[in-house]
């Protein structure tokens, strides 16, 4: 046995240091990188938000500019959509998809290395617009005319434009290696109907990525073309319709809801049955309703217009869908209700956060369902009863989660335990926080007050409200400051964590703590949906492991198996550390300053800066590559 | 192979040796291809939605009906290399190189051809309008140049297998390589015939 565990360490060895830094394909590296990023992009839009909640603190204050204040809000919105959310949980899948499903890394090790770098690169490039004053400033869907040369003549909307498109690079790329590795390199016997919930989330999800993801690109390449060379998609003057990009951006936007709130669902999935000690109720109806939010998710973009004059015909469509949405939701919730009221539940940190999102995300639900019937929406739509809709949903729906994947999976990523005390006053702080914050919003919305307002005069009954929404922005604050003090102290001080101290029902739990690079000794074999809970599996695991059987230690190895059924099909030779691409986002990141800067050559010299990277990534090598 | 040959035992004693499911790479291209596919569908969607909210007539005023005839043969060249690629993919299948050479250089020639026709057909319809002088205008090129933009990718890496292949690297067990590019490529090319639909024969309708 220790011969096998020897002859791994020795294949799978990185030489460390900063070529490693630049080179390594680990999905483990990978996906913390990108949980580290996405958080630092999470507290760039939490100090934007404390901000304007200082400037809407009392009314006639004049912290900011108005100028600024456009700024704040439209980056506030971009960076937590684009740049938090949907890297986090990309981060969460990268991590945990392949020690979920018993693989040793994701499908294409070195396009996921690139789906990092590029994600990094194009945040940065969003970012760099701060310095120079230039952030985006027409909001985060970034509606025309207003967008248009003539209205915002300055770069904010190319850094938003060029900067949205570079970033798809990244998401589709990661979108395809999450859907092929969960297709091919579950352990054998994972059937699909077997594969963890979160797994589950996580394909429906990519698939969405892969048809949602499109149309954003095509508005925005429609709007980079109108404001750099003059073409005309938009301008009624010239035969086009603005209401095409609000078209085009919620064909992209409303699925795109769905991109960030599924992942975070497949994080409450995992966690429910593990501190209810039980397996999920109605597994199968779980898996299905995920699948039916993404499916349905595509069919109900219009409900984010329907103040813009549109047919009522297409109008009572859309509000048919928005209403159908509630019911795949609905299964979910009653099936952790379920899970939880008939197991036995142990109320740590993770769960906490759970059951705070159920309380959230049903209060959210609610006000969605009020915004699917037309009139009431066009009667509160854009005042800030629509702000704290969405705040309940989506910061409701995936930070809390969030958050709750952090305290449960922290133990497993860092090897160490996170303090409990910590981490149970940082959910009371956050909970009552939010709450505070975004409560008091329906009340300001329905009293009339509208989105974006830089400030308000007084005595319209508003201040009271928006008093309350900004203490309660600080104390939210607070409890984020409790989580990274929590997590900084348990990398350096915490307790040593066992592999499974949770009792963990998914063979993450099943590896040490934090995974050796090749993640398992052995490949598991499986033959029920709680894998970790097959403790007499496991036992045969570890005896396979003596006898030298499933190791696979001749280089990076894993298994492929059967779409469906989950069979042992071949083995894969997966390919190891790569500058390429690292070198191919740098390639990229060319690309795209040539182009906000109207340098052609630059632009030019970068696409074959781009050609020569996927030439040497590709060239022949002697050894067997990955077919 | 003695591991997987004892994980077949345990999950399915009667299975065959050679590998049941496609490959990762073959996924990974499919993906590609899908959300490539969305991008045009996206863009001829764009073309019908500015289309119809036009009132009057379609191409607006001061602009000819697009001519059918260069258009026609472009897009029959262009189908006809999709043939040739199907030769050198099934040909490498059953091992001959000799197809797979041929083929590939065949469909890489006509390709070129439909990028020179395509070039001129540019220039020729840059008289009449340009992207600058309406939303017509502005999606038609856009739609082309799209096209265009993937046919040179799609050269480039038929180009890279073309210079593989010289070199022996595929055999009848391992010509993923081929296949993936096979799938670029008709994708390619159904692109061009739902532009050819689109953008020239609907506005006789």
């Amino acid at each position: 046995m220790e011969a096998h565990v020897e002859r791994l360490e020795k294949v799978w060895a990185e030489p460390g240091g900063i070529v490693t830094f630049l080179t390594t394909v680990d999905h483990k590296k990978i996906g913390i990188r990108y949980l580290f990023t996405a958080f630092a992009f999470f507290i760039a839009a939490g100090l934007e938000a404390l901000t304007m909640r200082a400037q809407l603190a009392r009314p006639r204050e004049d912290l900011v500019s108005p100028e600024t204040f456009d700024q704040l809000f439209s980056l506030h919105g971009t960076t937590m959509i684009f740049l938090f959310v949907t890297p986090m949980l990309s981060g969460f899948g990268n991590y945990l998809v392949p020690l979920m499903i018993g693989a040793r890394d994701m499908a294409f090790p070195r396009l996921n290395a690139f789906s990092y770098w590029v994600f990094l690169a194009s945040g940065l490039f969003m970012y760099s617009s701060v310095p120079f004053g230039l952030a985006p400033n027409d909001g985060w869907f970034n509606y025309v005319p207003l967008s248009e040369k003539a209205f915002t003549p300055d770069h904010n909307i190319d850094f938003y434009a060029l900067g949205l498109i570079f970033l798809t690079i990244s998401t589709t790329a990661g979108a395809a290696n999450f859907i092929v590795t969960i297709l091919k390199l579950r352990a054998p016997g994972m059937s699909i109907n077997r594969m963890p919930l979160f797994c589950w989330a996580v394909l429906t999800t990519s698939f969405a990525v892969v048809f949602a993801l499109p149309s954003l690109t095509v508005a925005n390449t429609m709007l980079e073309l109108e404001r750099k060379w003059g073409f005309h998609f938009f301008q009624s003057a010239h035969g086009g319709d603005p209401l095409l990009w609000q078209h085009l951006f919620w064909i992209f936007g409303h699925p795109d809801v769905y991109i960030i709130f599924l992942p975070a669902v497949g994080i409450v999935s995992s966690i429910v049955p593990v501190f209810s000690r039980r397996s999920i109720v109605a597994y199968e109806w779980v898996a299905l309703a995920t699948v039916l939010t993404g499916i349905v998710g595509f069919g109900v973009w219009v409900h984010h217009m329907f103040a813009t004059g549109l047919p009522q015909i297409s109008m009572t469509f859309f509000s048919a869908a928005s209403f159908m949405i509630v019911i795949p939701s609905g299964i979910q919730i009653f099936a952790w209700i379920a899970t939880v009221l008939s197991g036995r539940p142990v109320l740590k940190t993770p769960f906490l956060y759970v059951l705070g999102f159920i309380v959230v995300f049903v209060i959210g639900g609610l006000t969605g369902v009020m915004f699917a019937a037309v009139p009431f929406d066009q009667q509160t739509t854009d005042s800030y009863f629509v702000v704290a809709h969405f705040h309940y949903v989506l910061f409701g729906g995936a930070v809390f989660p969030i958050l709750a994947g952090i305290h449960y999976w922290l133990p497993k990523m860092s090897g160490r335990m996170y303090n409990e005390l910590a981490g149970q006053v940082s959910f009371w702080l956050v909970f009552v926080g939010f709450n505070l914050t975004f409560f008091p919003m329906h009340v300001s919305g329905l009293l009339g007050m509208p989105r974006r307002v830089y400030t308000y005069p007084d005595g319209l009954g508003w201040d009271a409200y928006n008093l309350l929404s900004t203490i309660g922005a600080f104390v939210l604050a607070a409890g984020i400051l409790v989580i990274v003090l929590n997590v900084l102290w348990t990398l350096r001080r915490g307790a040593p964590a066992p592999a499974d101290p949770w009792g963990g029902n998914t063979l993450e739990w099943s590896t040490s703590s934090p995974p050796q690079h090749f993640n398992f000794p052995v490949i598991p074999i499986v033959r029920s949906a709680d894998p970790n809970w097959d403790v007499d599996d496991r036992r045969q695991d570890a005896l396979r492991l003596e006898r030298g059987e499933l190791v696979l230690a001749d280089g990076h190895q894993t298994l492929a198996t059967t779409v469906l059924e989950g069979e042992a099909d071949e083995e894969l030779h997966m390919p190891s550390e790569s500058i390429w691409p690292f070198v191919l986002a740098l390639a990229f990141s060319v690309v795209f300053v040539g182009l906000l800067l109207d340098l052609h050559g630059l632009a030019i010299f970068g696409c074959v800066l781009v050609a020569g990277a996927i030439a040497g990534w590709h060239r022949p090598q002697r050894e067997l590559q990955d077919q | 192979m003695t591991s997987v040959a004892y994980a077949r035992r345990v999950t399915e004693p009667t299975a065959e040796a050679a590998p049941r499911s496609a490959s990762n790479g073959w996924w990974g291209m499919l993906i590609l291809v899908a959300t490539e596919a969305t991008l045009f569908v996206v863009l001829l969607a764009s073309y019908f939605y500015v289309r119809f909210k036009t009132s009057g007539g379609w191409p607006p005023e001061g602009i000819a009906d697009p001519k059918l005839l260069r258009a026609l043969v472009m897009t029959v060249i262009l189908a006809s290399s999709s043939v040739f690629v199907h030769v050198a993919e099934s040909g490498i299948r059953r091992g001959r190189q000799r197809a797979l050479v041929l083929g590939l250089a065949a469909a890489f020639l006509l390709g070129l051809v439909f990028l020179g026709l395509q070039t001129w057909e540019t220039v020729v319809v840059a008289r009449d309008f340009t992207p600058r002088t309406d939303a017509y205008g502005s999606l038609f090129f856009t739609i082309t140049g799209a096209h265009s933009a993937h046919l040179v990718a799609g050269l480039l890496l038929v180009a890279w297998i073309q210079l593989r292949a010289w070199f022996g690297a595929y055999s009848a067990r391992r010509h993923l390589g081929v296949q993936m590019a096979a799938i670029y490529w008709h994708f390619v090319v159904a692109v061009q015939l739902a532009i050819f639909v689109t953008l020239y024969l609907t506005p006789r309708l």
